[in-house]
């Protein structure tokens, strides 16, 4: 078993007093979570962060009678550092001693349901409800204390785990505890120990989960290894889109070491005592060929197929402040950005167990309680029956193969019971049928005044859903491979002010005229769903370099610009500190070789995030070394500085990948791109030669999400330096070596 | 049966001839440091060391070790006594999911083993096999580069200092 | 004994008179004259269409493969070249005045190319592949001096060669050019289409694929009777272009085509060793000169046995395990993830293993070092990929599997195994 012994002992030791679950049960809401404010439904929305749907403050806070204090978060750690920053928060908030706080995330029957751990949300609603939770809980310790001495609260204070009186009297948290009933709402604006008294918050914290992932310690979902657990596979045609010719069950029943085939309808899986086995057989079955499923999908250029399919259109701007300015230049740009991988680097897993009725799934799903509730639906449970509990994967950057493959694991477990079903997808099953990040096209046209000012801004996104996270057993794969298949929740476009495809298509700069129109296309010819920065991507990549085009058209540097027609004084704030850490004045552009900026704040709610990258351009191959990479980064309050630096290098380092190398390819009838070698990524010879981050630590104001604020400025900036470094200004990504080389020519 | 030599140890294990060493240290051994990532020999996720030198276990049968010193990541240190390159990028913080990480260190090891002072391109073209998907290149390659003086050597021409 | 001794010295004056008397003459003959530097042309002085038409033939000529160095500058040189005389290094042809050829007037650069001399008169060595360049026409070869003057300047020295004495002393090259070196003309052949002919003069000349597919005499000389037979170069075969062929299907215009420019034919195999590079280049050329030297090519094995019948792919895969257990152990781990029929790679539409060429060659150099070395493309491009083994398997581990293999699917019998992956493994080091 290898889930942490701690939290074995506490669960079955019984130190804990399970909240009540009726409550969350009737919680559940509408999948979406943070990505599109459809989570748990607000039940006190004058509380803040999550303490809006999950009020109680023992939900995230019990202690136990030895002073162990348990933490429970809704949210699950993804690599992004979520565990060690809600953990400096408890720390600091409660003010804890060393190793007494255990910290339990994302699992149906213990945590609360915070919906999806997405859209760069975690800190602002798990984050903010724990830190105002925690306050709740010190002030009713204080408050006991206070009660029990028969003294003013105000005389007490809390150290390490214990209230003291100036007399020198103390008792721990465990023992206050006892006579404490935190099955009660929380209060609004209780106040915040002083910070000055902080040892963990603004401080870079060594996260807590790295030890083990260096160690060989288990720490992942493809790690839980069970007694009797059996390996299993699941059996699909080459990628979305397809379906195995023919299945002959009977034959992949007698392979050697082959202990069962479960199957239903078009869903099969193959089940063994051993690994190696299995592949062996999924192999064999590959021989038979595949079908497509569909009708065959658009070919030739992608941004006008796209462009073509039927769209609902949506307005999400209109501003005319201003009619009466009179342009005297107009231009316009269309740009695309094709079909993106998630590219787990460890392909989807999870492990199922059904015994006694009920089904127990480790998975490394993003939203462990919409994960559950389609669950039921699939194995036609009623949800109490279902528990997921989150177990970490590999980074997924969205909704990749992780929940499909639960149903998989499920499905397969459910045919075995008693028996843990382990279920690993395979390479060319994760690049078939992972959800893509959809392909985009963007249509600007932006005039300037006599004084190079913009004084009007049209944006127009054409995109597939960004979001089609399971919230019905009919969005998994094998929900719709069953006999009778269920049938797939339509997709819904994600409203303002958060956006799907439209997300940062409104411009944070104050252009008097403005509009912009989203083009929301329900029908997808490959399957979509949510890829980190969702339409932030290609919308900042977008605007970020069309106000670069409007810059050299008005013969204005790229920084004054932007700068000049920015009002928000912490977007110009991060864009100067990013110039100025970078050298902006004091660049001198080389042949081929130049600097390019870019900014943007994440969904206008999130982080401020400037970049500069200065990027050189070999003319012959059109090969790009990015020589230095500069972000600027306000995330509001800084909790884990490391972490925050750790999220924006991987992001400038991602970004650069998708916007460089990245498409997925597709023919007639499926994904062309089935390994690393018809999808390549990012490779240590082709990362910047240095990346540095600077933080604007804005002290008491609210967290704001990071994990996806570098996505799309790094895309931008890529795209501008490029531009200034070759005369080329390139549209469509990726902007590969290829493509910058077919721009120069061979001059 | 086959004999296996698992960081130093003599393992005798029942699985085919054909089985890739991968399936064999996970499951039978207990050893989960190595991960799958592609079964192909793409990614890296399953690098241990063979004789010192980096190897992808996932498409290696066992049948080719038999007599061949293999060292896992679990090989080059505890959780209570970690070796200098998990030491090294424990200091760096050099992981996010940290899916690829261990296939990282056995890549750095091996390098480290090869050379202490490799220059920075030479360290970049060492690790090129290995993918990291979450772009934790900067620190993989600063951790690399601090394992390197801990080791008494360095980096030459290193493109960002270690600290 | 004075007089003989006297005697005896007169004559072996006499001799070391003639000696040098016929070293002077060779070096009169070897000689030749420096053509005065010029200033570098300024860029303006070259239009376009002849830079264009020169960034094409230098992309055909696989100029990169000996003087671009990994992780280098284009063009500036510094590729070791491993021949069996010592190794050379490609030089710096960037207009670099000091380093590269920024110097160098058009005549010429066009003498380097036709008569394999430098601009300070000194003689190249055959490596570079004057032999073909030799036949390009006057407007060919002023387009390659436009591109190449053209090309951003980089001030490197590559490395010394390593020659093996007295292979260092350059006039000796005039010698070696005397016994072999016979400029090529290209002549339209009236039987053939212009296609074909555009073929065979890109094919032959600039293209220079005799260097690596014809057979070379033991003085590095290729054997011009022989042409396409079938070469050597680091350590890989490259296999016939002429009716012995040994391809199992038959290379037709259209497969070939694909095959260059995408350097993956789903009928044989991809490009691997040496190959990949050129396919490489041949995929930024516009098409009607890559399908010119397709249908060139193809023509020429136009009689190769495949092209008359196309036999099945032989797949004896339990006699394979029986006679070979390891291997075939070694094979289902290794290989068969990527090339059983039943693998991602193989139901995605890459052609399985039967049909390389590989297979059926006379020599399993090939298979060996496509093991030992894998397959790459280039950073961040899309390809086909392979790992290589050369550090994972040992030479018996190597033998096992390609006897595996060899039983399995080959055409050919091939002895000595062991012997021969030993030998890859030293030519094959770069
Ligand atoms: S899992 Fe072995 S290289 Fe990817
Ligand atoms: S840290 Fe996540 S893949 Fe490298």
């Amino acid at each position: 078993m290898t889930v942490p012994t701690r939290r074995d002992m506490l669960a079955g030791g019984g130190l804990v007093v399970f909240f009540a679950l009726s409550g969350v049960a009737q919680a559940q809401g509408l999948s979406g979570g943070g990505e599109g404010g459809a989570g748990p439904k607000k039940v006190r929305p004058d509380l803040p962060g999550s303490l809006a749907t999950e009020p109680r403050l023992n939900a995230w806070i019990r202690i136990a009678p030895d002073g162990e204090v348990i933490v429970f978060t809704g949210k699950a750690e993804l690599g992004q550092g979520i565990r060690t920053a809600l953990m400096q928060l408890a720390m600091d908030e409660l003010d804890l001693a060393d190793n007494s706080l255990t910290l339990i995330s994302a699992d149906t029957a213990r945590t609360p349901d915070e919906g999806i751990t997405a859209g760069s949300h975690s800190m602002q609603d798990s984050g903010t409800a724990i830190l105002n939770a925690a306050a709740n809980v010190r002030h009713r310790l204080l408050a006991e204390a206070a009660r029990r001495w028969t003294v003013a609260p105000a005389t007490l204070s809390t150290n390490a785990g214990t209230v003291r009186a100036p007399d020198g009297r103390s008792l721990g948290y465990g023992d206050l505890a006892a006579g404490l009933d935190l099955q009660v709402d929380a209060e609004p604006d209780m106040p915040r120990r002083p910070v000055a008294a902080r040892r963990f918050i603004g401080r870079t914290v060594p996260r807590v989960d790295i030890h083990a992932k260096l160690t060989g310690g288990t720490a992942y979902v493809q790690d839980i290894k069970l007694p009797h657990m059996l390996h299993a596979r699941v059996v699909r045609g080459p990628s979305d889109g397809t379906r195995l010719a023919t299945v002959d069950h009977a034959a992949i029943a007698r392979l050697p070491g082959i202990v069962k085939v479960v199957r239903d309808g078009n869903f099969t899986a193959i089940l063994a005592e051993r690994e190696w086995p299995v592949v062996q057989a999924l192999h064999l079955l590959n021989r038979a060929g595949w079908q497509p499923t569909r009708p065959p999908l658009p070919q030739g250029d992608l941004a006008t197929a796209i462009q073509r399919l039927p769209a609902q259109d949506r307005p999400i701007l209109d501003r005319h402040d201003a009619p009466g300015t009179v342009p005297v230049r107009e231009i316009a740009a269309r740009y695309t950005r094709p079909y993106l991988m998630h590219g787990a680097i460890g392909p989807s897993c999870a492990v199922a167990l059904f015994e006694n009725g009920a089904m127990t799934v480790w998975t490394h799903s993003q939203g462990v309680y919409p994960l559950r509730k389609a669950l039921a639906q699939l194995l036609a449970l009623p949800v109490e029956q279902v528990r997921c509990i989150h177990s970490e994967g590999s980074g997924c950057y969205g909704h990749n193969g992780a929940d499909d493959v639960a149903a998989d694991a499920a499905l397969a477990a459910r045919a075995v019971p008693g028996r843990p079903v382990r279920m690993q997808w395979m390479r060319e099953q994760e690049h078939g049928w992972e959800p893509l990040g959809p392909a985009m096209v963007t249509e600007l046209s932006g005039a300037l005044d006599a004084n190079g000012r913009i004084v009007r801004w049209n944006h127009a996104v054409w995109s597939n859903p960004h979001n089609m996270r399971p919230s019905a057993a009919g969005d998994f794969l094998a929900g719709q491979e069953v006999l009778p298949p269920f049938p797939a929740t339509p997709p819904k476009p994600i409203p303002q002010p958060e956006g799907g495809g439209d997300r940062n298509a409104v411009p944070l700069y104050a252009f008097p005229n403005a509009v912009v129109r989203h083009h929301f296309i329900p029908g997808m010819p490959l399957r979509t769903s949510a890829l980190r920065g969702l339409g932030a991507h290609m919308n900042v990549f977008s605007i970020e370099c069309f106000i670069d085009e409007l810059a050299a058209s008005a013969r204005r540097d790229p920084v004054a610009f932007r700068l000049a027609h920015m009002d928000d004084p912490r977007a110009q704030a991060v864009i100067r500190t990013a110039a100025d850490k970078f050298g902006w004045t004091r660049y001198r552009r080389q042949p081929w070789r130049s600097a390019g900026v870019a900014f943007a704040r994440y969904k206008n709610l999130g982080a401020y995030c400037a970049i500069v990258l200065d990027v050189e351009i070999e003319p012959e191959t059109g090969e790009a070394v990015v020589h230095r990479a500069v972000a600027a980064v306000d995330s509001g309050e800084v909790v884990n500085p490391g972490g925050i630096r750790n999220q924006i290098e991987g992001g400038i380092v991602q970004s650069l990948s998708w916007t460089r190398h990245e498409a997925v390819g597709f023919d007639a009838h499926r994904r062309t791109a089935f390994d690393w070698s018809e999808y390549p990524i990012a490779r240590f010879v082709d990362v910047p030669r240095a990346v540095e981050v600077h933080l604007l630590d804005r002290r008491g104001a609210p967290f704001l999400g990071t994990g996806e604020a570098a996505q799309g400025p790094t895309a931008a900036a890529f795209a501008n330096a490029v531009a200034l470094a070759t005369g080329k200004r390139i549209r469509a990504m990726p902007l590969s070596a290829g493509t910058i080389k077919a721009a120069i020519g061979d001059g | 049966m086959i004999e296996l030599s698992v960081n130093g140890r003599t393992e005798r294990v029942d699985a085919d001839a054909s089985t890739p060493l991968l399936y064999v240290l996970r499951d039978d051994l207990g050893l989960v440091a190595a991960k799958f990532g592609c079964g192909l020999g793409q990614c890296g996720a399953c690098t241990v060391l063979v004789d010192d030198q980096p190897v992808f276990s996932c498409i290696t049968s066992i049948a080719a070790l038999p007599g061949r010193a293999i060292t896992t990541v679990e090989g080059l240190g505890t959780p209570d006594k970690p070796g200098i390159v998990q030491r090294a990028f424990e200091m760096e913080q050099a992981a996010q999911c940290g899916y690829c990480i261990p296939g990282m260190i056995a890549r750095a090891e091996a390098l480290l083993r090869h050379s202490t002072t490799p220059s920075e391109d030479e360290m970049r073209t060492a690790m090129s096999p290995s993918l990291c998907r979450c772009g934790t290149h900067m620190r993989i390659l600063r951790a690399v580069r601090r394992a390197a003086s801990m080791r008494g050597g360095g980096v030459v021409d290193p493109a960002e200092r270690v600290a | 004994m004075t007089r003989h001794f006297a005697s005896g010295r007169r004559i072996a004056l006499l001799v070391v008179a003639v000696v040098v008397l016929l070293f002077v003459a060779f070096l009169m003959f070897a000689h030749r004259p420096a053509i005065a530097e010029i200033a570098p042309p300024a860029r303006g002085a070259f239009p376009e269409t002849d830079i264009a038409r020169g960034a094409a033939l230098a992309r055909m000529g696989n100029c990169t493969s000996c003087h671009t160095a990994k992780g280098g500058r284009p063009f500036a040189g510094g590729v070791p070249i491993a021949t069996p005389f010592g190794t050379l290094h490609g030089t710096n042809i960037t207009p670099d005045p000091v380093t590269g050829i920024g110097r160098w007037s058009e005549p010429a650069f066009a003498r380097s190319m036709r008569q394999g001399v430098a601009r300070d008169g000194s003689h190249l060595y055959p490596a570079f592949p004057y032999d073909h360049f030799s036949s390009l026409t006057d407007a060919d070869l002023h387009g390659l001096y436009a591109f190449l003057m053209t090309r951003r300047p980089v001030h490197l020295e590559p490395p010394a060669n390593r020659m093996i004495p007295p292979l260092g002393f350059r006039p000796l090259l005039a010698g070696w050019k005397l016994l072999f070196f016979r400029p090529a003309r290209f002549t339209t052949d009236p039987g053939h289409d212009a296609l074909w002919n555009r073929g065979k003069y890109l094919g032959d000349g600039i293209a220079h694929c005799g260097g690596c597919h014809s057979p070379r005499g033991v003085l590095g000389n290729e054997k011009t009777d022989q042409p396409y037979a079938g070469g050597w170069v680091d350590g890989w075969y490259a296999p016939p272009l002429d009716a012995t062929s040994p391809a199992i299907r038959a290379w037709t215009a259209d497969r070939l085509e694909t095959y260059l420019r995408t350097g993956l034919s789903t009928t044989h195999a991809a490009a691997a060793g040496p190959m990949g590079a050129v396919a490489h280049n041949l995929s930024q050329v516009r098409d009607p000169d890559v399908r010119a030297i397709a249908t060139y090519y193809a023509d020429l094995m136009a009689k190769a046995p495949a092209a008359r019948r196309e036999p099945p792919l032989p797949d004896r895969a339990d006699a394979a395990v029986r006679a070979h257990p390891e291997g075939a152990a070694l094979y289902a781990g290794a290989c068969a993830m990527c090339h059983e029929p039943g693998a991602p790679m193989v139901v995605a539409g890459r052609p399985v293993l039967p049909l390389g060429t590989q297979f059926h060659e006379h020599t399993p150099r090939d298979m060996i070092q496509t093991i030992l070395q894998g397959v790459a493309p280039p950073v961040g491009a899309q390809g086909p990929y392979m790992p290589a083994y050369a550090s994972t398997l040992s030479d018996t581990q190597v033998a096992q599997l390609v006897a595996y293999l060899q039983t399995r699917h080959g055409t050919v019998r091939w002895d000595d195994l062991e012997k021969e992956v030993a030998r890859a493994r030293k030519e094959g080091k770069p």
